[in-house]
């Protein structure tokens, strides 16, 4: 050659590398780890690593009474933690066949959509933050702020309240309790309107999700994908109008659904839902009787011999309590089967082919709670 | 008041005057340069401040109110923190290349100071090529992130160091095209020349479309939010910057703040009149004027999500380029027409 060098096509030809996304990165949502192999930014293969949150609660459930396990719930999604403590008390309830009594029926319905209303909004508060749209962080905050208020007026407690009992509830509500809860729906339209005004129609972030981590709904469903992230596929599946539990069957709700399954209509199907659940509440609230709060039980709670599963509705997605006894006052053996755990399955198909920025946005739309997948 | 800074600098030559040329010349020079140094340091310290208020007032905060009156001191409080911080330079870093491109990183800050007029015969270095000079020097600003970002021997530096190459050499093009319909107004380079051709009207009003493309070119050279890339914080986690700690990244920090000064004195010189305006002295007219550039990129960066790194070259290469040539097409047929209106003569 004229230059007097020589090219080598194969030295020459582009190597992979391997990267090490988290447990310490600002964008996996807690401690989850992501082993990347790029091929410049963009992913190649993407594998899963979870454990670092591993607190063997379920272990530890073996060791403890069947009251004491409810704090233990709390730890799991701690996002929505009443929805934790509601799959397993009605779990041990369905096993003790006890009768709740309305309000508290009611209550956990109230407490129940306030936290799927608090888990949505921290999932779209972090998604905007991970697409770099600061300042939308701010609105669900403030509303989900006033979600602990009222949790913290109702238990004591605002993030982790441990606030439902076998039979019941902890404590009946204070009287300012149902006045800031009007106050609080009253002002939710608004924050749904800013957080559309400022980030869902904004062009970037359209350019951002839009197509980005596609899953269909074959995928989806041999992936055991539920929750919004399949309703935001097209199917309208809910356990709370398929397999209803508590009085679900009393109140007038819509499930909505996306056809798309990109991040983008995952993150819109969490808006709606928030409109949903303020439905759900406004009728509880309407129809609360008053009354006792917790059923007469046992003060020394055993369960008859034998297995129990029980599954609602999470934020997520199905979260069920598998609770097998023998006997005792203690649990033989719990199973959580966490619907985070399920959903982040679906990371490495969807990590395929996209870029870095893409990943990031894929992982908050999958919106996973580290809490959950490890227990 | 108008000519406080021009008396102050007359003076210090009056006392040179005597002394044999050479020694006038480095005097003065260094008088130069302490002006722009000070410059450039009050507006970051200010700056550091003007940010944290702006985004705060911007996401219904209060933002700093702690250290002095209404958070005032809190930029002093941030510089304390870095000095007081671990100076880590990493096991397996290229030690001499990463200690200096922090350094160098501030040379070409600095350096895009000299041609720029901040007011009525306030500039330090009258090149007959200022403009041209500007974006030469500004550019090499890559060549620092480059070096900080290979020399951390890090995988998330060396992404965001790439980022910064490509980010640059595409926004490069554009920028300097949407400043050409300007220089073709004024018929030259020298900045001193195109800000007194702006003494009727501002070139903004001739060049609307060169202003927003300047703008938006301007926001991907200093690397701000829309177009963070290089720091990429929920992605990369700032880059080029990660290994960086204490006054090292301090000294990065400093240098992003100057550059948003720089692009902000420059395209108000260039479109928003430099230092005309009535009443005031004129460097407070210039002062004023860069501010409000400078709110504007605030407020564009609190309110933008990042845009995707493919998306942000389609968006240079198939939307600015194409629109800044259409901007040079027609500011040269417009001046054609011009010269045929009021001299008769194509």
């Amino acid at each position: 050659m004229a230059l007097g060098f020589r090219f080598d096509l194969e030295e020459l030809a582009a190597d992979t590398i391997m990267l090490n996304m988290g447990p310490q990165h600002p964008s996996t949502h807690g401690v989850y780890r992501a082993v990347l192999t790029l091929d410049g930014e963009k992913v190649v293969k993407l594998e899963n690593v979870v454990g670092y949150l591993h607190r063997g609660i379920e272990k530890l459930a073996e060791d403890r009474t069947y009251p004491q396990i409810i704090p233990y719930t709390d730890r799991l999604d701690y996002l929505s933690a009443m929805l934790n403590n509601l799959g397993y008390v009605q779990a041990v309830e369905k096993m003790m066949e006890i009768e709740v009594p309305e309000r508290a029926e009611h209550l956990r319905i109230i407490m129940a959509e306030l936290s799927r209303m608090a888990s949505h909004m921290v999932m779209i508060a972090s998604f905007s933050l991970d697409v770099a749209g600061w300042t939308a962080w701010f609105p669900p905050f403030r509303e989900r702020e006033k979600i602990l208020d009222l949790f913290e007026m109702a238990s004591g407690a605002r993030m982790l309240p441990a606030y439902m009992r076998i039979g019941g509830v902890a404590s009946d509500v204070p009287p300012k309790f149902f006045p800031a809860l009007e106050r609080f729906l009253d002002s939710l339209p608004e924050m749904i309107e800013e957080v559309k005004g400022l980030i869902v129609g904004n062009e970037i972030f359209i350019g951002r999700c839009k197509g980005v981590g596609k899953l269909d709904l074959e995928t989806a469903l041999a992936y055991g994908v539920t929750g919004p992230n399949l309703r935001a596929c097209g199917l309208a599946f809910d356990l709370r109008k398929a397999k209803p539990y508590g009085i679900y069957p009393r109140f007038e709700f819509d499930i909505p659904t996306l056809p798309n399954g990109d991040a983008y209509d995952r993150f819109v199907i969490r808006l709606l839902e928030i409109e949903q659940s303020a439905r759900i509440i406004r009728q509880a609230m309407a129809q609360i009787p008053e009354g006792p709060v917790q059923a007469k039980v046992p003060r020394a709670i055993k369960l008859p011999k034998g297995e129990v599963y029980h599954q609602i509705e999470s934020s997520k997605g199905i979260l069920g309590f598998y609770l097998v006894s023998d006997g005792g006052n203690k649990p033989y053996r719990l199973h959580i089967h966490s619907p985070s755990f399920v959903n982040l399955g679906i990371m490495p198909k969807l990590a395929e082919g996209a870029i870095i920025q893409d990943l990031v946005v894929i992982i908050a739309s999958i919106d996973f709670v580290m809490g959950e997948v490890d227990r | 008041m108008e000519h406080i800074f021009t008396d102050l600098a007359a003076l210090v030559a009056g006392w040179v005057s005597g002394s044999p040329q050479w020694v006038q010349t480095l005097v003065m020079g260094c008088l130069y340069l302490i002006g722009v140094l000070t410059f450039i340091f009050l507006n970051c310290i200010f700056l550091i401040y003007l940010e944290r208020k702006v985004s705060a007032y911007i996401q219904q905060r209060l933002g700093p109110n702690r250290v002095g009156p209404r958070g005032i001191l809190q930029p002093v409080a941030d510089a304390l923190k870095l000095l007081g911080k671990e100076d880590i330079i990493p096991e397996k870093a290229d030690h001499w290349v990463f200690r200096l491109a922090p350094i160098i990183i501030l040379v070409p800050a600095i350096m895009v100071f000299a041609v720029i007029p901040f007011g009525k015969n306030m500039i330090p270095v009258d090149l007959n090529i200022g403009v041209f000079y500007f974006l030469a020097v500004a550019s090499t600003t890559t060549l620092a992130i480059l070096m900080g970002g290979w020399s951390s021997n890090n995988k998330y530096a060396l992404l965001g160091s790439m980022r910064a190459v490509a980010q640059i050499v595409s926004y490069e093009v554009p920028l300097a095209f949407s400043i050409l319909g300007v220089v073709m107004i004024a018929g030259s380079l020298k900045t001193s020349q195109i800000v007194a051709a702006q003494e009727n009207y501002w070139f903004i009003l001739l060049q609307p479309l060169g202003f927003l493309i300047y703008f938006i070119a301007a926001t991907a050279e200093v690397n701000r939010a829309p177009f963070d890339l290089v720091e990429g914080e929920q992605e990369i986690i700032a880059g080029p910057f990660i290994e960086y700690t204490g006054m090292r990244f301090a000294l990065f920090y400093l240098a992003e703040y100057a550059n948003l000064v720089a692009v902000s004195c420059l395209g108000v010189t260039l479109f928003l009149g430099g230092w005309h305006g009535p009443w005031l002295p004129s460097w407070l007219w210039f002062l004023i004027k860069v501010y409000i550039l400078i709110f504007v990129f605030m407020w564009t960066r609190w309110t933008f999500p990042r845009i995707r790194i493919d998306h942000f070259l389609d968006f240079n290469w198939k939307v600015l380029l194409p629109l800044a040539l259409v901007n040079i097409l027609l500011t040269g047929i417009g001046l054609k027409l011009y010269q045929y209106i009021t001299l008769g003569v194509w």
